[in-house]
Protein backbone atom coordinates (compact mmCIF):
# COMPACT_ATOMS: atom_id res chain seq x y z
CA UNK A 1 0.00 0.00 0.00
CA UNK A 2 1.03 3.39 -0.99
CA UNK A 3 2.11 5.84 1.99
CA UNK A 4 0.77 9.49 2.02
CA UNK A 5 3.77 12.09 3.06
CA UNK A 6 2.68 14.49 5.13
CA UNK A 7 3.48 16.95 2.19
CA UNK A 8 1.53 15.60 -0.52
CA UNK A 9 -0.50 17.43 -2.80
CA UNK A 10 -3.44 14.85 -1.58
CA UNK A 11 -3.23 15.62 1.74
CA UNK A 12 -4.47 18.72 1.37
CA UNK A 13 -7.98 17.77 0.30
CA UNK A 14 -10.87 17.65 2.30
CA UNK A 15 -13.08 14.78 1.93
CA UNK A 16 -15.54 15.58 -0.85
CA UNK A 17 -18.94 15.23 0.31
CA UNK A 18 -21.49 16.78 -2.14
CA UNK A 19 -24.40 17.07 0.33
CA UNK A 20 -24.57 20.46 2.59
CA UNK A 21 -25.11 18.35 5.07
CA UNK A 22 -25.07 14.64 6.03
CA UNK A 23 -27.35 15.74 9.33
CA UNK A 24 -30.70 13.64 10.19
CA UNK A 25 -32.26 16.03 12.47
CA UNK A 26 -34.60 18.65 12.29
CA UNK A 27 -32.31 20.83 12.34
CA UNK A 28 -34.07 23.82 10.17
CA UNK A 29 -37.13 24.04 12.80
CA UNK A 30 -34.99 25.99 15.31
CA UNK A 31 -33.63 28.60 12.58
CA UNK A 32 -37.50 28.62 11.58
CA UNK A 33 -38.89 29.18 14.59
CA UNK A 34 -36.58 32.16 15.40
CA UNK A 35 -37.10 34.08 11.49
CA UNK A 36 -41.36 33.48 12.44
CA UNK A 37 -40.66 35.20 16.20
CA UNK A 38 -38.52 37.67 15.44
CA UNK A 39 -40.47 38.36 11.92
CA UNK A 40 -43.31 38.75 14.56
CA UNK A 41 -41.72 41.40 16.70
CA UNK A 42 -40.42 43.77 13.96
CA UNK A 43 -44.19 43.18 12.33
CA UNK A 44 -45.50 44.07 15.66
CA UNK A 45 -43.12 46.74 16.51
CA UNK A 46 -43.61 48.64 12.84
CA UNK A 47 -47.58 48.74 13.37
CA UNK A 48 -47.56 49.66 17.05
CA UNK A 49 -45.14 52.62 16.21
CA UNK A 50 -47.55 54.50 14.27
CA UNK A 51 -50.66 52.97 16.36
CA UNK A 52 -53.03 55.07 18.67
CA UNK A 53 -54.01 55.48 21.25
CA UNK A 54 -51.11 54.37 23.87
CA UNK A 55 -52.38 55.75 27.11
CA UNK A 56 -55.35 54.89 29.85
CA UNK A 57 -55.76 57.82 31.41
CA UNK A 58 -57.01 57.19 35.52
CA UNK A 59 -55.10 53.82 35.13
CA UNK A 60 -51.94 55.86 34.11
CA UNK A 61 -51.28 52.93 31.66
CA UNK A 62 -48.32 53.65 28.84
CA UNK A 63 -47.94 51.23 26.30
CA UNK A 64 -43.81 49.80 26.50
CA UNK A 65 -44.22 50.65 22.70
CA UNK A 66 -44.53 54.70 22.89
CA UNK A 67 -42.32 55.21 26.47
CA UNK A 68 -41.06 57.58 27.61
CA UNK A 69 -43.66 60.27 25.29
CA UNK A 70 -41.64 62.93 25.23
CA UNK A 71 -43.59 65.46 22.77
CA UNK A 72 -46.03 67.59 23.40
CA UNK A 73 -47.91 65.41 21.21
CA UNK A 74 -48.54 62.98 23.70
CA UNK A 75 -51.00 63.57 25.92
CA UNK A 76 -50.61 65.56 28.77
CA UNK A 77 -50.76 62.14 31.64
CA UNK A 78 -48.15 60.17 29.29
CA UNK A 79 -45.26 62.39 29.37
CA UNK A 80 -42.14 61.45 31.27
CA UNK A 81 -42.56 63.52 34.34
CA UNK A 82 -45.14 65.70 32.52
CA UNK A 83 -42.17 67.31 30.38
CA UNK A 84 -42.15 67.33 26.41
CA UNK A 85 -38.77 68.35 26.12
CA UNK A 86 -38.98 67.66 22.13
CA UNK A 87 -42.34 70.43 22.54
CA UNK A 88 -44.43 71.00 19.69
CA UNK A 89 -42.64 70.62 16.47
CA UNK A 90 -41.99 67.14 16.87
CA UNK A 91 -45.52 65.78 15.23
CA UNK A 92 -44.25 61.90 14.39
CA UNK A 93 -45.77 59.14 16.55
CA UNK A 94 -43.45 59.42 19.95
CA UNK A 95 -42.64 55.60 19.81
CA UNK A 96 -40.18 56.80 16.62
CA UNK A 97 -38.19 58.85 19.07
CA UNK A 98 -36.87 56.39 21.62
CA UNK A 99 -37.86 52.64 20.15
CA UNK A 100 -34.11 53.00 17.76
CA UNK A 101 -32.66 52.45 21.60
CA UNK A 102 -34.05 49.18 23.12
CA UNK A 103 -34.07 48.12 19.19
CA UNK A 104 -30.34 48.90 18.56
CA UNK A 105 -29.91 47.36 21.90
CA UNK A 106 -31.73 43.83 20.85
CA UNK A 107 -29.87 43.98 17.13
CA UNK A 108 -26.66 44.42 18.45
CA UNK A 109 -27.03 41.64 21.31
CA UNK A 110 -24.78 39.15 21.53
CA UNK A 111 -27.63 36.55 21.67
CA UNK A 112 -30.12 37.83 18.76
CA UNK A 113 -26.76 38.46 17.10
CA UNK A 114 -26.61 34.03 17.09
CA UNK A 115 -30.10 34.08 16.47
CA UNK A 116 -30.45 36.75 13.11
CA UNK A 117 -27.34 35.30 11.32
CA UNK A 118 -28.78 32.02 11.65
CA UNK A 119 -32.22 32.16 10.88
CA UNK A 120 -32.10 35.67 8.51
CA UNK A 121 -28.82 35.57 6.95
CA UNK A 122 -28.22 31.50 7.51
CA UNK A 123 -24.29 32.17 8.04
CA UNK A 124 -24.68 29.25 9.49
CA UNK A 125 -28.65 28.50 9.20
CA UNK A 126 -27.57 25.67 11.82
CA UNK A 127 -24.19 23.78 13.15
CA UNK A 128 -22.64 21.80 10.19
CA UNK A 129 -25.23 22.59 7.80
CA UNK A 130 -23.02 24.22 4.61
CA UNK A 131 -24.18 28.10 4.60
CA UNK A 132 -25.25 29.72 1.39
CA UNK A 133 -22.43 32.41 0.43
CA UNK A 134 -19.55 32.42 -1.36
CA UNK A 135 -17.55 34.76 0.98
CA UNK A 136 -17.48 35.77 4.96
CA UNK A 137 -15.70 38.28 6.63
CA UNK A 138 -18.15 38.27 9.57
CA UNK A 139 -17.55 41.49 12.11
CA UNK A 140 -14.51 42.72 10.96
CA UNK A 141 -15.64 45.28 8.61
CA UNK A 142 -18.45 47.69 7.80
CA UNK A 143 -21.18 47.37 8.79
CA UNK A 144 -21.28 44.67 11.02
CA UNK A 145 -17.87 45.61 13.14
CA UNK A 146 -20.43 48.47 14.33
CA UNK A 147 -21.69 45.76 16.95
CA UNK A 148 -18.88 46.34 18.53
CA UNK A 149 -20.75 49.58 20.05
CA UNK A 150 -23.52 47.19 22.00
CA UNK A 151 -22.38 48.62 25.47
CA UNK A 152 -23.22 52.35 24.50
CA UNK A 153 -27.12 50.68 23.71
CA UNK A 154 -26.63 48.69 27.21
CA UNK A 155 -26.41 51.89 29.25
CA UNK A 156 -29.31 53.86 26.85
CA UNK A 157 -30.95 50.34 27.30
CA UNK A 158 -30.65 50.39 31.24
CA UNK A 159 -32.24 53.79 31.57
CA UNK A 160 -35.28 52.50 29.35
CA UNK A 161 -35.57 49.84 32.04
CA UNK A 162 -35.54 52.07 34.51
CA UNK A 163 -38.24 54.13 32.75
CA UNK A 164 -40.68 50.98 32.27
CA UNK A 165 -40.39 50.20 36.06
CA UNK A 166 -40.92 53.67 37.13
CA UNK A 167 -44.55 53.60 34.42
CA UNK A 168 -45.17 50.09 36.13
CA UNK A 169 -45.22 51.19 39.61
CA UNK A 170 -47.02 54.49 38.75
CA UNK A 171 -49.84 52.57 37.42
CA UNK A 172 -49.75 50.22 41.04
CA UNK A 173 -50.17 52.88 42.50
CA UNK A 174 -52.72 54.81 40.49
CA UNK A 175 -54.54 50.82 40.27
CA UNK A 176 -53.77 48.27 42.30
CA UNK A 177 -56.01 45.81 41.12
CA UNK A 178 -55.55 46.36 37.88
CA UNK A 179 -54.49 43.83 35.45
CA UNK A 180 -52.44 46.11 33.02
CA UNK A 181 -50.87 47.24 36.47
CA UNK A 182 -49.55 43.83 36.62
CA UNK A 183 -48.73 42.89 33.25
CA UNK A 184 -46.47 46.17 33.11
CA UNK A 185 -44.67 45.03 36.30
CA UNK A 186 -44.08 41.51 35.06
CA UNK A 187 -42.46 43.31 31.71
CA UNK A 188 -40.49 45.82 33.60
CA UNK A 189 -39.31 42.87 35.27
CA UNK A 190 -38.18 40.90 32.58
CA UNK A 191 -36.60 43.44 30.12
CA UNK A 192 -34.44 44.45 33.26
CA UNK A 193 -33.64 40.94 33.77
CA UNK A 194 -32.88 40.52 30.26
CA UNK A 195 -30.73 43.96 30.28
CA UNK A 196 -28.93 43.29 33.35
CA UNK A 197 -27.83 39.59 31.91
CA UNK A 198 -26.02 41.78 28.81
CA UNK A 199 -22.65 40.21 27.92
CA UNK A 200 -21.40 43.78 28.23
CA UNK A 201 -23.04 43.97 31.91
CA UNK A 202 -21.00 41.27 32.74
CA UNK A 203 -18.02 42.30 31.33
CA UNK A 204 -18.57 46.31 32.75
CA UNK A 205 -19.22 44.48 36.62
CA UNK A 206 -15.89 42.83 36.65
CA UNK A 207 -14.75 40.82 33.50
CA UNK A 208 -12.78 43.37 32.42
CA UNK A 209 -10.22 43.07 35.50
CA UNK A 210 -7.98 39.99 36.11
CA UNK A 211 -7.51 40.03 39.82
CA UNK A 212 -10.93 39.54 40.87
CA UNK A 213 -9.46 39.37 44.91
CA UNK A 214 -8.73 42.81 44.89
CA UNK A 215 -12.44 43.70 43.91
CA UNK A 216 -14.34 41.94 46.17
CA UNK A 217 -17.58 44.32 45.13
CA UNK A 218 -17.75 44.05 41.62
CA UNK A 219 -16.49 40.37 41.78
CA UNK A 220 -19.76 39.76 43.55
CA UNK A 221 -21.94 41.99 41.32
CA UNK A 222 -20.16 39.76 38.21
CA UNK A 223 -21.13 36.35 39.94
CA UNK A 224 -24.47 37.64 40.22
CA UNK A 225 -24.47 38.94 36.31
CA UNK A 226 -23.26 36.00 34.94
CA UNK A 227 -25.71 33.59 36.67
CA UNK A 228 -28.36 35.74 34.78
CA UNK A 229 -26.12 35.92 31.81
CA UNK A 230 -26.43 31.91 31.47
CA UNK A 231 -30.57 32.76 31.46
CA UNK A 232 -29.38 35.50 28.78
CA UNK A 233 -31.19 33.63 25.82
CA UNK A 234 -34.59 32.96 27.52
CA UNK A 235 -35.00 35.94 29.00
CA UNK A 236 -34.42 37.46 25.57
CA UNK A 237 -37.40 35.81 24.04
CA UNK A 238 -39.31 36.38 27.45
CA UNK A 239 -38.97 39.89 27.18
CA UNK A 240 -39.61 39.96 23.78
CA UNK A 241 -42.91 38.41 23.85
CA UNK A 242 -43.49 40.03 27.49
CA UNK A 243 -43.19 43.62 25.92
CA UNK A 244 -45.24 42.72 23.28
CA UNK A 245 -47.84 41.63 25.14
CA UNK A 246 -47.80 44.41 27.72
CA UNK A 247 -47.92 47.12 24.77
CA UNK A 248 -50.90 45.23 22.55
CA UNK A 249 -53.14 44.57 26.32
CA UNK A 250 -52.62 48.01 27.18
CA UNK A 251 -53.73 49.50 23.56
CA UNK A 252 -56.49 46.96 23.67
CA UNK A 253 -57.93 48.83 27.13
CA UNK A 254 -57.03 52.43 25.32
CA UNK A 255 -59.14 51.39 22.91
CA UNK A 256 -61.94 50.47 25.13
CA UNK A 257 -62.10 46.98 23.91
CA UNK A 258 -61.27 45.55 26.96
CA UNK A 259 -63.19 47.28 29.28
CA UNK A 260 -63.81 45.21 32.86
CA UNK A 261 -63.47 46.60 35.71
CA UNK A 262 -60.37 45.30 36.56
CA UNK A 263 -58.71 45.62 33.22
CA UNK B 1 -28.88 -8.00 23.05
CA UNK B 2 -27.43 -7.72 19.65
CA UNK B 3 -28.54 -6.85 16.65
CA UNK B 4 -27.23 -5.57 13.14
CA UNK B 5 -26.82 -2.05 12.11
CA UNK B 6 -26.31 0.02 8.51
CA UNK B 7 -23.54 1.92 8.28
CA UNK B 8 -22.45 4.48 5.97
CA UNK B 9 -18.60 4.97 6.25
CA UNK B 10 -16.80 7.00 3.81
CA UNK B 11 -13.63 5.71 2.49
CA UNK B 12 -11.25 7.22 0.41
CA UNK B 13 -7.55 9.08 0.48
CA UNK B 14 -7.09 13.02 0.08
CA UNK B 15 -10.39 14.54 -0.72
CA UNK B 16 -11.41 11.53 -3.10
CA UNK B 17 -13.59 8.97 -1.79
CA UNK B 18 -17.38 7.85 -1.13
CA UNK B 19 -19.52 6.32 1.34
CA UNK B 20 -19.46 2.65 1.54
CA UNK B 21 -22.20 0.30 2.77
CA UNK B 22 -21.91 -1.77 5.70
CA UNK B 23 -24.47 -3.98 8.20
CA UNK B 24 -22.58 -4.73 11.32
CA UNK B 25 -22.94 -6.34 14.53
CA UNK B 26 -24.17 -3.76 17.70
CA UNK B 27 -23.67 -5.46 21.15
CA UNK B 28 -25.54 -3.56 24.40
CA UNK B 29 -23.44 -0.83 25.82
CA UNK B 30 -21.70 -0.57 22.67
CA UNK B 31 -19.96 3.33 21.34
CA UNK B 32 -19.70 3.92 17.57
CA UNK B 33 -15.84 3.66 17.95
CA UNK B 34 -16.26 -0.21 18.91
CA UNK B 35 -18.40 -0.40 15.59
CA UNK B 36 -15.37 1.17 13.83
CA UNK B 37 -13.61 -1.38 15.32
CA UNK B 38 -15.31 -4.32 14.88
CA UNK B 39 -15.50 -3.40 11.04
CA UNK B 40 -11.77 -3.27 10.67
CA UNK B 41 -11.70 -6.92 12.55
CA UNK B 42 -14.32 -8.19 10.19
CA UNK B 43 -14.99 -6.74 6.88
CA UNK B 44 -12.46 -3.41 6.26
CA UNK B 45 -8.99 -4.24 7.81
CA UNK B 46 -7.75 -1.08 6.47
CA UNK B 47 -10.01 1.13 7.44
CA UNK B 48 -8.20 4.06 8.81
CA UNK B 49 -9.05 5.43 12.33
CA UNK B 50 -7.52 7.53 14.68
CA UNK B 51 -7.85 6.68 18.18
CA UNK B 52 -5.94 6.34 21.67
CA UNK B 53 -7.60 6.42 25.47
CA UNK B 54 -11.21 5.39 24.30
CA UNK B 55 -12.31 7.32 27.44
CA UNK B 56 -13.39 10.94 26.21
CA UNK B 57 -9.98 12.53 27.11
CA UNK B 58 -7.47 12.02 24.60
CA UNK B 59 -9.56 13.55 21.64
CA UNK B 60 -8.13 11.75 19.07
CA UNK B 61 -11.50 10.20 17.77
CA UNK B 62 -13.31 13.36 16.17
CA UNK B 63 -15.41 12.42 12.97
CA UNK B 64 -18.59 12.98 12.32
CA UNK B 65 -21.33 10.87 12.93
CA UNK B 66 -24.63 11.80 11.10
CA UNK B 67 -23.34 14.95 10.00
CA UNK B 68 -22.18 15.77 13.43
CA UNK B 69 -18.83 16.35 14.77
CA UNK B 70 -18.52 14.09 17.74
CA UNK B 71 -16.39 11.61 19.22
CA UNK B 72 -16.27 8.45 18.58
CA UNK B 73 -15.80 7.01 21.67
CA UNK B 74 -18.56 8.96 24.01
CA UNK B 75 -21.36 8.10 21.02
CA UNK B 76 -23.67 5.42 22.53
CA UNK B 77 -25.53 3.25 19.90
CA UNK B 78 -28.21 3.60 22.06
CA UNK B 79 -28.69 6.98 20.96
CA UNK B 80 -29.81 5.80 17.76
CA UNK B 81 -32.62 3.80 16.65
CA UNK B 82 -31.97 -0.09 15.73
CA UNK B 83 -33.05 0.88 11.96
CA UNK B 84 -31.34 3.66 12.09
CA UNK B 85 -28.60 4.15 9.15
CA UNK B 86 -25.70 5.64 10.79
CA UNK B 87 -23.49 7.83 8.66
CA UNK B 88 -19.63 8.03 9.93
CA UNK B 89 -17.06 10.80 7.85
CA UNK B 90 -14.05 12.27 8.73
CA UNK B 91 -13.80 16.02 9.88
CA UNK B 92 -15.19 18.01 7.54
CA UNK B 93 -12.63 21.01 8.13
CA UNK B 94 -9.38 19.47 7.68
CA UNK B 95 -7.74 17.86 4.55
CA UNK B 96 -7.99 13.84 4.92
CA UNK B 97 -5.20 11.44 4.79
CA UNK B 98 -6.97 8.17 5.04
CA UNK B 99 -10.99 7.08 5.75
CA UNK B 100 -11.86 8.78 8.76
CA UNK B 101 -8.25 9.83 9.60
CA UNK B 102 -7.70 13.81 9.08
CA UNK B 103 -4.59 15.92 9.31
CA UNK B 104 -4.90 18.36 12.08
CA UNK B 105 -2.02 20.15 11.79
CA UNK B 106 -3.49 23.58 11.03
CA UNK B 107 -4.29 23.75 14.90
CA UNK B 108 -0.53 22.94 15.23
CA UNK B 109 0.28 25.72 13.28
CA UNK B 110 -2.21 27.99 14.74
CA UNK B 111 -1.05 26.65 18.30
CA UNK B 112 2.55 28.22 17.40
CA UNK B 113 1.17 31.81 16.21
CA UNK B 114 0.44 32.45 19.86
CA UNK B 115 2.76 33.71 22.25
CA UNK B 116 2.99 31.57 25.31
CA UNK B 117 2.61 32.75 28.78
CA UNK B 118 4.44 35.84 29.77
CA UNK B 119 4.92 36.57 33.55
CA UNK B 120 6.39 40.09 34.67
CA UNK B 121 10.18 40.37 34.73
CA UNK B 122 11.28 40.35 37.29
CA UNK B 123 9.04 37.59 38.89
CA UNK B 124 10.44 33.84 39.11
CA UNK B 125 8.73 30.67 38.85
CA UNK B 126 7.69 29.65 42.48
CA UNK B 127 7.01 33.54 42.99
CA UNK B 128 3.83 33.81 41.59
CA UNK B 129 0.89 34.25 44.31
CA UNK B 130 -2.88 34.16 42.93
CA UNK B 131 -5.95 33.44 44.95
CA UNK B 132 -8.19 30.51 43.58
CA UNK B 133 -10.80 33.17 42.83
CA UNK B 134 -8.48 34.93 40.01
CA UNK B 135 -7.60 31.90 38.29
CA UNK B 136 -10.75 29.76 38.04
CA UNK B 137 -12.19 31.66 35.33
CA UNK B 138 -9.17 30.49 33.06
CA UNK B 139 -9.15 26.66 34.49
CA UNK B 140 -12.53 26.34 32.54
CA UNK B 141 -10.65 26.39 29.11
CA UNK B 142 -7.75 24.11 30.56
CA UNK B 143 -10.31 20.76 30.24
CA UNK B 144 -10.06 21.76 26.67
CA UNK B 145 -8.83 17.94 25.39
CA UNK B 146 -7.90 19.38 21.48
CA UNK B 147 -10.36 17.08 19.85
CA UNK B 148 -10.70 20.09 17.12
CA UNK B 149 -14.22 19.63 17.26
CA UNK B 150 -14.97 23.13 17.47
CA UNK B 151 -12.55 24.28 15.30
CA UNK B 152 -14.40 21.07 12.55
CA UNK B 153 -17.53 22.69 13.06
CA UNK B 154 -16.39 26.64 12.87
CA UNK B 155 -18.25 27.55 9.52
CA UNK B 156 -15.63 30.60 9.35
CA UNK B 157 -13.19 27.78 8.09
CA UNK B 158 -15.47 24.80 7.55
CA UNK B 159 -17.21 26.41 5.19
CA UNK B 160 -14.57 29.03 3.75
CA UNK B 161 -11.34 27.58 3.11
CA UNK B 162 -9.80 30.85 2.42
CA UNK B 163 -10.29 32.41 6.04
CA UNK B 164 -7.89 29.82 7.40
CA UNK B 165 -4.71 31.92 7.15
CA UNK B 166 -6.04 34.57 9.02
CA UNK B 167 -8.83 33.07 11.50
CA UNK B 168 -7.18 30.99 14.80
CA UNK B 169 -10.72 29.12 15.16
CA UNK B 170 -12.39 28.93 18.60
CA UNK B 171 -10.25 26.48 19.92
CA UNK B 172 -6.83 28.97 20.00
CA UNK B 173 -9.03 32.31 20.17
CA UNK B 174 -10.16 30.72 23.88
CA UNK B 175 -6.16 29.82 24.30
CA UNK B 176 -5.48 33.77 23.93
CA UNK B 177 -8.05 34.42 26.09
CA UNK B 178 -7.14 32.06 29.08
CA UNK B 179 -3.69 34.26 28.83
CA UNK B 180 -5.11 37.19 28.37
CA UNK B 181 -7.42 36.45 31.99
CA UNK B 182 -4.29 35.32 33.42
CA UNK B 183 -3.32 37.73 36.59
CA UNK B 184 0.42 37.08 35.74
CA UNK B 185 0.35 37.57 32.19
CA UNK B 186 1.46 40.45 30.35
CA UNK B 187 1.53 39.85 26.44
CA UNK B 188 -0.80 42.46 24.77
CA UNK B 189 -3.46 39.74 23.76
CA UNK B 190 -5.80 42.12 22.72
CA UNK B 191 -5.05 43.49 19.80
CA UNK B 192 -3.80 40.53 18.49
CA UNK B 193 -6.42 38.98 19.04
CA UNK B 194 -8.38 40.95 16.76
CA UNK B 195 -5.74 41.52 14.10
CA UNK B 196 -3.75 38.72 13.76
CA UNK B 197 -6.12 35.74 15.32
CA UNK B 198 -8.86 36.92 13.71
CA UNK B 199 -11.47 37.43 16.47
CA UNK B 200 -13.98 39.76 14.39
CA UNK B 201 -14.48 36.63 12.27
CA UNK B 202 -16.27 34.75 14.80
CA UNK B 203 -20.29 35.93 14.77
CA UNK B 204 -21.01 33.88 18.26
CA UNK B 205 -23.20 31.51 16.56
CA UNK B 206 -21.82 28.90 19.35
CA UNK B 207 -21.85 26.34 17.45
CA UNK B 208 -18.38 25.70 19.19
CA UNK B 209 -20.30 25.80 22.48
CA UNK B 210 -22.64 22.95 21.33
CA UNK B 211 -20.32 20.61 20.27
CA UNK B 212 -17.39 20.99 22.73
CA UNK B 213 -17.65 17.00 24.50
CA UNK B 214 -15.96 18.98 27.66
CA UNK B 215 -19.06 21.10 27.96
CA UNK B 216 -16.46 24.19 27.89
CA UNK B 217 -19.16 27.60 27.09
CA UNK B 218 -16.63 28.53 24.62
CA UNK B 219 -18.70 31.61 23.24
CA UNK B 220 -20.43 33.02 26.66
CA UNK B 221 -16.82 32.49 28.72
CA UNK B 222 -13.79 33.42 26.49
CA UNK B 223 -14.93 34.50 22.70
CA UNK B 224 -17.20 37.19 24.31
CA UNK B 225 -15.58 38.09 27.18
CA UNK B 226 -12.94 38.51 24.66
CA UNK B 227 -14.47 40.49 22.37
CA UNK B 228 -15.43 42.93 24.67
CA UNK B 229 -11.97 42.91 25.82
CA UNK B 230 -11.07 44.28 21.95
CA UNK B 231 -13.66 46.60 22.15
CA UNK B 232 -12.08 48.13 25.14
CA UNK B 233 -8.85 48.69 23.59
CA UNK B 234 -10.00 49.76 20.10
CA UNK B 235 -13.76 51.02 19.79
CA UNK B 236 -14.68 52.41 23.05
CA UNK B 237 -13.80 55.94 23.61
CA UNK B 238 -15.10 56.74 27.14
CA UNK B 239 -12.29 53.27 27.89
CA UNK B 240 -9.42 54.69 25.91
CA UNK B 241 -10.10 58.18 27.37
CA UNK B 242 -10.42 56.65 30.89
CA UNK B 243 -7.33 54.98 30.72
CA UNK B 244 -5.67 57.98 29.56
CA UNK B 245 -6.43 60.33 32.52
CA UNK B 246 -6.98 57.62 35.00
CA UNK B 247 -4.57 54.28 36.18
CA UNK B 248 -7.81 51.72 35.48
CA UNK B 249 -7.12 48.52 37.58
CA UNK B 250 -6.63 45.53 36.03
Amino acid sequence: MSQTTSDAPVRRQRAQIKVRTLRTDRWWLAPLLTFLGLSAFLVYGVWAIFDTPYYVPGAEYIAPFSSPCLATSCPEGARLFGLAPFGDWYTLPPGLLILGLPGGFRLTCYYYRKSYYRSFWLSPPACAVQEPHGKYTGETRLPLIMQNIHRYFFYAAIVIGAILSYDAILALVHKPLGLGSWILLLNAVLIVAYTLSCHSCRHITAGRLNHFSRHPVRYRAWTFVSKLNAKHQPLAWASMFSVMGADFYVRLVAKGIIAFPYA
Amino acid sequence: MSYKAKFKVWRGEGGEGKLEDFTVEVNEGEVVLDIIHRLQATQAPDLAVRWNCKAGKCGSCSMEINGKPRLGCMTRMSTFAEDETITVTPMRTFPVIKDLVTDVSFNYQKAREIPSFTPPQGVRPGEYRMQQVDVERSQEFRKCIECFMCNNICHVIRDHEENKPAFAGPRFLMRIAELDMHPYDVADRQESAQEEHGLGYCNITKCCTEVCPEHIKITDNALIPMKERVVDRKYDPLVWLGNKIFRRPK
